[in-house]
């Protein structure tokens, strides 16, 4: 854990001794809950076409597959005509694209963004790399498979992706929502303590919450 | 409150090397991360800033967000095989990773490329060259708040991958240089084809410069950004148009010619004033220059010919032992491949030597201090570092 | 090039040179006598531009290989510092104060290969790890696959078809 996680004590500006413990000072420590659907169906599908038709990327860029963002974004295959959009920040963001490899230092920080993003909330994995490793199977820093640690909702295969398919990918994204398919974030929920220790087992320095809100 | 320290000084205490003292629990300084999640910042990485105000006191970079090991992972593959991943190293211009790594097999093993080889290489660096400044010119635009360049030069590097596109099969990643030659050679019309995508991306580059480089907001936030004192090129290893933004002129292309490049006439282009302005002018000149060397290249090079040396069995391939260096000049700086081989059929050890290796972390840390918080994007940008082949 | 070796070959003790390639030449020294060299050609002989700082493990005979690949501008020649340091107890004088560079490339060996450089900047901070516990990655002993396979759960069904092991066995069988 590092230094600046550890309780200590602190001497504020106005020179009063207070005693700090960013653990627990800084986090909340509940799980994530499990979140039924609406029980009126006509209310659930009309919430299901409106989540489907603003998918808003979270724009982390966490491996070489980001490169395709770029042309997506700009006017030859322009992916704003079908409601998606990149925002800076988790807090906006309901889709996470795993745009490739996911190096040990970035999925602590894949986590930490995922958990941060308001839900309902939908995992993309791109590339060859987040289904079994791709080319970078025998690599000590990535991970192999994506699905161990966050659910994936759809996989785009590639490597890279050309941005025809990440569209096509989307699309299908967007029918999976509107079937009420895409239920990661309850899966996340209910295998928590799964995909915890998953995660455990590879990031060795934990010095963040179980759970990010 | 007896403690003079808490009070804000206009600057803190200097430390005996120059460095700002920072005390953090005194409340005069936060600490903030920009990045790897941050829109400011180029690739996967993160700057970790030490503000007061919103001048920024201290900078550390961080890196390690996209390192997967390949100088490990090169040395349990065959040759060949060290080509589909070398080219992940640097993404937004993989063939400079194709070109210095064949060009070490070659050298190492002894072998003579064929004239077509040479000339398509050529080709395809300078496109790679093109395409790379393309994008890159649309994220200076962006970090200091004008997306609409960013659109319209992704736009006109759309074209030149339809090109890479046309030639090699692939948009990003092309893995047309092999040890001993190309692949293939250009189709037919691909002349034609080019020359029309060149003329509308110097149309393009025409907006650009009016929109741009002409306009008041970017000029003012960028003179005077980042200042790279000539004499600091060497000590910290500055390559590239970083350097010759600061007038002193080091080109691989000319200083160490390789392919093709003595039968081109191009010159080295330099600038004076050495700041953000300066270089993102200079690598609009660059942007130029490289769209008329690929009018040369392409009056100039072969429609046929032999494209591929004979090169022996390359599942079965033992390169003697021997050690070598090939650089070449990528848009960054000076890019390049040390490789060692010990006579069997994997490489000991190959190293990427990649110019965002000094920009990023030696050079950045120093011109990040001082600077607006609002401008280390922009500061970022116009070092063109990129975050990959810092760590590979 | 064989000038500028024969004359230095007066003051330092240089032995295995390999003219690589006209203005590439490749030299060793001893360890004690590297900093010395590599300062006396940067200061007088104008090999002021830091390539690489880099090294090989050459595993079989206990040795680091440490290169300082230098270059000359104005003579647009390359040389190669090699200097064999021990494995067992890899610790080199560092070059910070030559070059600012040159303390990002012993942060990196000292994560990478576990070659230490007392008093270089930051040398003992994580550069590219977060939280490694095993040997140093590029050590020639440190199996990568064998590691990626017991740690990050690899996904069932790869099969290798190496069609280099069959070709060897039809058409090189004597290697």
């Amino acid at each position: 854990m590092k230094e600046e996680f550890e309780k200590r004590i602190v001497t504020g500006p106005d020179g009063k001794q207070f005693e700090v413990d960013p653990m627990k000072d800084y986090f909340c420590e509940d799980r994530p809950q499990v979140h039924q659907p609406n029980s009126n169906t006509v209310i659930e599908k009309f919430m299901n076409w409106a989540r489907s038709e603003s998918l808003w990327i979270l724009g982390f860029g966490t491996g070489c597959g980001a490169i395709e963002m770029r042309p997506l974004m700009t006017p030859r295959f322009d992916a704003y005509r079908y409601g998606i959009q990149w925002r800076p920040t988790p807090r906006q963001a309901n889709v996470f694209v795993i745009s490739g490899y996911l190096s040990v230092k970035t999925l602590k920080r894949v986590v930490r963004s995922y958990e941060q993003m308001q839900g309902p909330k939908y995992v993309v994995g791109l590339g060859s790399c987040t289904i079994n490793g791709g080319m970078y199977w025998d690599s000590y820093n990535t991970i192999n498979r994506l699905d161990y640690y966050l659910p994936v909702d759809i996989y785009i295969a590639g490597c890279m992706p050309r941005p025809e398919s990440l569209l096509a990918g989307f699309e299908q994204l967007k029918k999976m929502i509107k079937a009420g398919e895409c239920e990661g974030q309850n899966k996340y929920a209910e295998n928590f303590d799964w995909y915890k220790a998953n995660q455990k087992k590879i990031i060795k320095d934990w010095d963040m919450p179980d759970y990010n809100w | 409150m007896s403690d003079a320290s808490i009070y804000r000084d206009k600057f803190p205490q200097k430390n005996p090397d120059g460095t700002n003292q920072i005390d953090l629990e005194n409340g005069k300084f936060i600490k903030i991360w920009q990045g790897p999640n941050h829109p400011g910042i180029t690739g996967n990485m993160s700057l970790e800033l030490v503000i007061q105000g919103d001048e920024v006191m201290e900078c550390k970079t961080h890196v390690g967000y996209l390192h997967r090991g390949f100088e490990k992972l090169m040395e349990r593959r065959r040759f060949i095989q060290c080509f589909p991943i070398c080219v992940r190293i640097a993404v937004p211009e993989p063939d400079f990773n194709e070109y210095c790594l064949s060009a070490t097999f070659e050298e190492l093993a002894g072998i003579e490329i064929p004239e077509a080889a040479q000339w398509m290489r050529t080709l395809l660096l300078e496109m790679a060259r093109l395409q790379s400044f393309l994008m890159w010119i649309g994220g200076q635009a962006g970090s200091f708040g004008m997306g609409v360049i960013g659109q319209w030069s992704n736009y006109a590097r759309d074209l030149v991958l339809d090109r890479f596109e046309e030639i090699t099969g692939g948009r990003i990643y092309h893995m047309h240089m092999t040890p001993g030659g190309v692949r293939g050679l250009a189709p037919e019309g691909f002349e034609k084809r080019m020359e029309e995508n060149l003329v509308e991306i110097e149309m393009i580059m025409k907006d650009i410069q009016t929109t741009m480089f002409e306009n008041a907001v970017f000029k003012k936030r960028s003179i005077g950004l980042g200042y790279i004192d000539p004499s600091w090129v060497y000590d910290y290893g500055i390559t590239g148009p970083n350097a010759r933004a600061a007038g002193i002129p080091k080109d691989v292309r000319k200083d160490y010619s390789y392919l093709k490049y003595t039968e081109l006439d191009f010159e080295v282009i330099t600038g004076k004033d050495s700041d953000a302005y300066t270089r993102a002018d200079l690598r609009r000149r660059e942007i130029h220059s490289s769209i008329d060397l690929i009018r040369q290249i392409l009056a100039k090079m072969p429609k046929s010919g032999e494209y591929m040396a004979k090169v022996p069995n390359v599942l079965h391939w033992k390169i003697p032992k021997g050690e070598t260096y090939v650089r070449s000049e990528c848009t960054r700086g000076e890019f390049g491949y040390y490789t060692v081989t010990d006579g069997s059929g994997y490489p000991r050890r190959i190293n990427v030597r990649g110019p965002s290796y000094t920009h990023a972390v030696a050079l950045m840390e120093k011109l990040a201090v001082d600077c607006n918080i609002a401008d280390t994007a922009g500061l970022m940008v116009s070092l063109h570092t990129y975050p990959p082949e810092i760590e590979r | 090039m064989k000038e500028l070796i024969a004359r230095l070959k007066k003051q330092f003790k240089i032995t295995d040179e390999v003219y690589q390639k006209p203005d590439q030449t490749y030299i060793t020294v001893p360890q004690e006598q590297a900093v010395a060299l590599v300062t006396h050609l940067r200061d007088y002989e104008g090999f002021n531009h830091l390539v690489l700082l880099t090294a090989v493990d050459w595993i079989e005979e206990n040795l680091f290989q440490l290169i300082y690949l230098l270059n000359n501008n104005d003579f647009k020649a390359d040389l190669g510092v090699r200097v064999m340091i021990d494995r067992h107890e890899a610790t080199m004088t560092s070059i910070h104060h030559l070059w600012k560079a040159a303390a990002t490339y012993q942060r990196e060996l000292k994560e990478m290969f576990g070659i230490d450089f007392p008093g270089s900047p930051r040398v003992d901070e994580p550069f590219i790890l977060e939280g490694w516990d095993n040997i140093p990655p590029y050590r020639r002993d440190f199996d990568t696959k064998k590691y990626s396979e017991e740690t990050y759960f690899p996904r069932p069904g790869r099969t290798t078809h190496d069609p280099a092991e069959y070709m060897k066995k039809k058409l090189y069988p004597e290697d």
